[in-house]
């Protein structure tokens, strides 16, 4: 049963295809999978047994009728649980949504299902997206498979997670700052963040509406491209959607995956190396970075000057929307209602404050505070109002950059994965960690993280990101896939596969 | 150094609608002065004539056929709710005392 679990999910797609295996057995070795990984590793905070299995006994059906509803119908996923999902609960890793059951399915849920994919369950995450380690969920953290005492990386640690330890082949993240990326990077996994208005919003809960992106975790890049496909292109339900045709990610990972770069011009961001990036991670970034010139790649160093305010930007930007976003839970019509204390028929508003305290937890909390100040009168054009003018610099910066290359790359994360608790009330230190991925997501650009290596230093997966053009999605795929296929070949297999076996043993 | 006192700290989570304990004022006020001397550098990062992005892609108005279509019963709608009456959502009340 085990060997299924390995298998990329396109190869369990061929598998479906030609009967070697059904959808319910696959399913089934999954779910047999997290029994026995995810008491240690805490990946999941819901799974759907009877409803993934139903899932798959139609996904069978509709094969043996010879009428599937797309190559991968069968073939099952997890979900980060920001998404909603009709008649499964969907927290966002808070206590505000404890037990909050959606009476509607997200576009990309519904995509999911519509392409025959049945759905595990809900993946663990920082709180409301907020945090680079699966910490500040509510819930309890997520751990690294590499490293159960070290984090999963964030918010959507617990989709990388659950991919990393073959508890799903794939998965869904949603990015604002780098929560697919960085993710990826600290657990020897891929993802991808597509373009800004690429993949539809509708059913997101809310973080940042003008950074928030959802995209495939997967374990290899055209498994990536291959879930892109089935959740991206316009959604009317969502007017920040795209309205053109997504490229052909597809095509572009299967191209890349020839290893041959002639021709492809590479820009090293100098403002992304060095300096604050750990020993290993920039050895193993520099060696990614040799592959490909070898691989005929033509490789040039790029400034982006204003990449250095980019943390600054973000952390106010972020806020002020998120403040904003989330006086929705207001304890009226959804989520927890706590009662103050000590006062006899409390109005709607002492019973809003006493259910945000209650609800939210600490960084949630002190975003909100923070996204209040960058908003009041006499710090707004201070704060939030030169936050957008930097974000008007960094496109300006990508954009010169993109006269001159096809692609930027950098480090995707600056160190690896840290341990459990080192960071947790050190917020600065924190945010740090999303030095590098920051700008895509300020920039609307698309971004990729590949499994790069393993630092010396620590023995832990390190990640390369490749970022392109907003719309050139397909240009990601393309040098993404590249690069899994000169690394793999230098390693001899995958990254992953030289991961410590979990024992099963209940955290 | 922006300065940030826990005053004001007590006044924005006011603003926001969050009860901050006292124990969680000591304890968050300290922070967000941290994280505010580590963004200071914004105030100095781009001139006069930038003008600002709020995002990332040019929007424009995005308008559909006025027709009706379907959404969430009322039983849905309400389905999360913390408290329902009269198929209507029930809140506290609303107003302050006189």
């Amino acid at each position: 049963m085990s060997d299924l679990t390995r298998r990329t999910a396109a190869e369990l797609a061929e598998a479906l295809a030609s009967g070697d295996t059904s959808s319910v057995e696959l399913t089934e070795a999954h779910l047999d999978r997290i029994t026995y990984v995810d008491g240690e590793v805490h990946a999941f905070l819901h799974v759907d047994t009877d409803g993934v299995l139903a899932q798959a006994r139609a996904a069978d059906d509709r094969r043996a009728a010879g009428t599937p509803a797309s190559g991968l119908d069968g073939v099952p996923i997890a979900v980060k649980d920001v998404l909603a999902t009709q008649g499964l609960p969907t927290t966002c890793g808070s206590r505000i949504l404890e037990g909050w059951v959606p009476p509607y399915d997200a576009t990309v849920v519904q995509r999911l299902r519509r392409a025959g994919l049945p759905i595990l369950g809900k993946t663990n995450m920082d709180e409301f997206a907020m945090g680079s380690s699966t910490e500040h969920s509510a819930y309890g953290p997520t751990h690294n498979p590499w490293d159960l005492d070290r984090i999963p990386g964030g918010s959507g640690g617990g989709s990388a997670a659950a991919v990393a330890a073959f508890e799903a082949p794939w998965a869904i993240g949603t990015d604002t700052g780098g929560s697919i990326r960085q993710p990826g990077a600290v657990t020897g996994t891929v993802g991808m963040k597509p373009t800004y208005g690429g993949v539809s919003r509708y059913g997101l809960i809310a973080l940042a509406n003008s950074l928030d992106q959802a995209g495939p975790v997967t374990r290899t890049v055209l498994d990536a491209a291959l879930l892109h496909e089935v959740i991206g292109g316009h959604d009317p339900l969502d007017s920040t959607s795209i309205d053109q045709p997504l490229p052909d990610v597809v095509a572009a990972a299967r191209h890349g995956a020839d290893g041959d770069m002639t021709g492809v011009r590479v820009g090293v961001v100098k403002e992304l190396t060095g300096e604050g990036y750990q020993v290993g991670v920039q050895a193993r970034f520099d060696e990614a970075v040799q592959l490909l010139m070898e691989a005929g790649a033509e490789v040039v160093e790029v400034s982006c000057p204003s990449f250095v305010h980019a943390l600054a930007a973000y952390y106010l930007i972020l806020p002020a929307e998120a403040s904003s976003n989330l006086a929705r839970f207001d304890a009226m019509r959804y989520g927890l209602r706590v009662l103050p204390d000590g006062i006899d028929a409390p109005s709607a508003e002492e019973v809003m404050r006493a259910t945000r305290d209650a609800g939210f937890g600490d960084e949630v909390k002190r975003r909100i505070i923070l996204g209040t100040y960058a908003l009041s009168s006499g710090y707004y054009d201070a704060y939030y109002g030169q936050a957008q003018k930097v974000r008007t610099l960094i496109s300006r910066d990508f954009q010169a950059a993109f006269e001159q290359v096809d692609v930027l790359v950098s480090p995707t994360a600056p160190t690896t994965a840290f341990r459990l608790g080192e960071k947790l009330d050190d917020p600065v230190a924190m945010y740090l960690n999303d030095l590098a991925t920051i700008p895509a997501n300020l920039a609307g650009v698309p971004g990729i993280s590949v499994p790069s290596g393993l630092a010396e230093e620590d023995g832990l997966p390190t990640g390369v990101q490749v970022l392109a053009p907003a719309m050139a999605d397909d240009r990601v795929y393309r040098v993404g896939a590249a690069l899994e296929t000169l690394l793999t070949d230098r390693w001899g297999g995958p990254l992953l596969a030289r991961a410590p076996e979990l024992t099963g043993a209940t955290a | 150094m922006p300065e940030i006192t826990r005053e004001e700290v007590a006044h924005l989570a006011d603003l926001a609608r969050i009860d901050l304990s006292d124990a969680e004022l000591d304890h968050l006020a300290p922070q967000l002065a941290v994280i505010l001397e580590s963004i200071a550098s914004i105030r100095e990062a781009a001139a006069d004539d930038v003008p600002p992005t709020s995002h990332a892609l040019p929007l424009t108005n995005v308008f559909r056929e006025d027709v009706a279509r379907p959404g969430l019963t009322a039983e849905q709608a309400l389905s999360g709710a913390p408290e329902v009456e009269l198929q209507r959502f029930s809140v506290p009340r609303i107003l302050g005392e006189a």
